[in-house]
């Protein structure tokens, strides 16, 4: 694979992960981790623990109606190390719900390529099922994966349990309060077993006490339940406070304008000085982004 | 029980009141009886004639209960079947439009040949009449999952028969009970016109039948009492089945007593 040539939308998994491997330094420091002796070539479908994520230089061009086509992605890349949490900020409209569906497989790109560990999609929405009971929803990314519902149910009370969702097992949906219903939708993206989580800015809908509290309550979570997260988010403290690493995307169409580390110790609160003093430097970067 | 009363409340005193105008309009004379009988006289009618009415309405009841769930059954199935296949849609929905035209009569000695003077030939008249409702609220039910609800699914690897079935049948519960609250409103007429429009022996019974023979003997007093008990089952039957779509479809509470209130 030639260096900056771009791979066909409906590429081959096993040529986009080979593309991935090869594609840069990154990515090849990424793999050394788990250099396996002869990787197969349809990785990308076994799921790995302690397997990276690498995103190279993604395009995606979306068809419009009228007028030219929308540019979502250009060119992004941006790497995530087992375990780590890596948020992705910018401007609304950027691509940043894009690139997550990109990396989830829910959209082909037209350029570029995704190499990583199986990926599942937190949407903004909870879009829990009205049909189904707390526990149950949970214990859909089980049921869906062939388990039988008392296995299924058994597991995500243990879940629930752990994740302080004791009390609603039986509560419907509709009887739960917007962070209650994310907390559920959490259960059940974490209960889908892939070790990479791709959350779409969970916590959007929230009252600003409400997602302080969820922020807290998902990095405990996150401690006790370590996973790969790719977390996007318009809300700069929101991903100084949750990841180890943050990716500042530019308007639309999205490239990756500045990397953030995030050196601070955990647990971190939003009204701490050093999230406050890097909060302050990210949105300097974000301010850039402006056109 | 005060609430109850509020509820039907409004029904009885409005049926008491129409009933109300319909006697006087017969005492006046404006009428003769063996056009429009009076409701003492309807009412003096269902009472002679409990036995033999009671007898047919088992008869008509049993034929719209049974053609009912056969409708429900056959909306169903189709509903899901052209769902899950474009080709069958093309090709059988106009079909299932175009069978919604064919006047029963012009089949109904064909059934017969084919099934026999009992109720079945009957079952599927109504089931023919009903079906449609069903089949046109599912079908459209079932092709409005939420699009972030499946890309939800597919992120959480559901086949397409997980789909269906965790996701898109259970939210087409609502409409398919609607549709079949739409199938009951002409279960009951389609029970009348399924005994009279399929030949039948002498010994078969049934509300249609005693109604068509009441009304060209000059008995019109009992066919107005045999329309009497069709009329109450059709409303019977109707919240019957709104207090299934409570237990069926919770979740949406609030719409189902909408409806029923």
């Amino acid at each position: 694979m030639v260096p900056g040539k771009e791979s066909s939308p409906g590429a081959d998994p096993s040529n986009l992960w080979g593309n991935a491997r090869e594609g840069s330094d990154v990515t090849t420091a990424t793999r050394s981790r788990t250099a396996a002796p002869a990787p197969a070539p349809a990785a990308s479908a076994v799921p790995r623990p302690g397997q990276g994520l690498v995103v190279d230089r993604l395009t995606l061009t979306y068809p419009s109606e009228r007028g030219a086509p929308v540019a979502a992605l250009d060119g992004v890349s941006l790497t995530a190390r087992p375990g780590e949490l890596v948020a992705v900020v910018g401007p609304s409209g950027c691509g940043k719900t894009t690139l997550l569906e990109v990396v989830c497989g829910l959209l082909g790109p037209d350029g570029g390529s995704v190499g990583g560990p199986p990926a599942v999609l937190m949407p903004q929405r909870d879009l829990l099922l009205p049909w189904l009971d707390a526990l149950e929803n949970a214990a859909l990314s089980l049921r869906l994966a062939g388990q039988r519902r008392a296995e299924a149910q058994l597991a995500a009370r243990e879940l629930f349990a752990e994740l302080g969702l004791d009390g609603f097992e039986r509560a419907r949906p509709q009887e739960l309060s917007g962070g209650m219903r994310q907390r559920v939708a959490f259960a059940r993206t974490l209960l889908s077993g892939k070790p990479l989580l791709c959350l779409d800015e969970p916590f959007g809908a929230l009252d600003a006490i409400t997602r302080g509290e969820m922020q807290q309550w998902l990095a405990r979570s996150l401690e006790l339940e370590p996973r790969t997260v790719l977390l996007v988010t318009h809300d700069v403290e929101e991903a100084i406070v949750l990841c180890d690493r943050v990716v500042v995307l530019s308007r639309r169409p999205g490239r990756v304008v500045a990397e953030l580390e995030v050196p601070l110790g955990r647990p971190r609160r939003a009204g701490d000085a050093e999230v406050a003093a890097l909060r302050a430097d990210a949105l300097v970067l974000l301010a850039g982004t402006g056109s | 029980m005060r609430r109850s009363l509020r509820r039907f409340a409004p029904a009885a005193l409005l049926a008491l009141a129409l009933l109300g105008i319909w006697e006087l309009y017969c005492d006046l004379g404006r009428v003769e009886a063996v056009l429009l009988p009076a409701p003492h006289s309807v009412a003096s009618s269902l009472w002679d004639n409990a036995g033999l009415l009671a007898h047919n309405f088992a008869v008509t009841a049993e034929e719209v209960v049974l053609g009912l769930l056969l409708a429900l059954g056959a909306g169903l199935g189709m509903a899901v079947a052209i769902h899950l296949s474009p080709l069958l849609r093309r090709a059988f929905y106009p079909l299932a439009v175009g069978s919604q035209a064919v006047p029963i009569p012009v089949i109904g000695v064909l059934l017969v040949f084919w099934w026999g003077f009992g109720i079945f030939p009957k079952l599927v008249v109504i089931a023919l009449i009903c079906f449609f409702p069903v089949l046109v609220t599912t079908i459209d039910a079932l092709a409005s999952l939420d699009p972030e609800r499946a890309k939800l699914l597919r992120t959480l690897d559901a086949s397409r028969w997980q789909t269906l079935r965790f996701a898109e049948l259970p939210a087409a519960v609502p409409a398919a009970l609607s549709g079949a609250r739409i199938a009951l409103a002409v279960g009951v007429i389609g029970a009348f016109i399924a005994e009279t429009s399929t030949p039948t022996t002498g010994t078969y019974t049934g509300l249609g039948r005693e109604i068509v023979l009441d009304a060209g003997g000059f008995q019109t007093a009992r066919a107005y009492a045999a329309t009497a008990l069709l009329f109450g089952f059709a409303i019977a039957c109707f919240y019957s089945l709104s207090a299934a779509e409570r237990r069926l479809a919770p979740w949406r509470r609030a719409t189902a007593a909408g409806v029923a209130r």
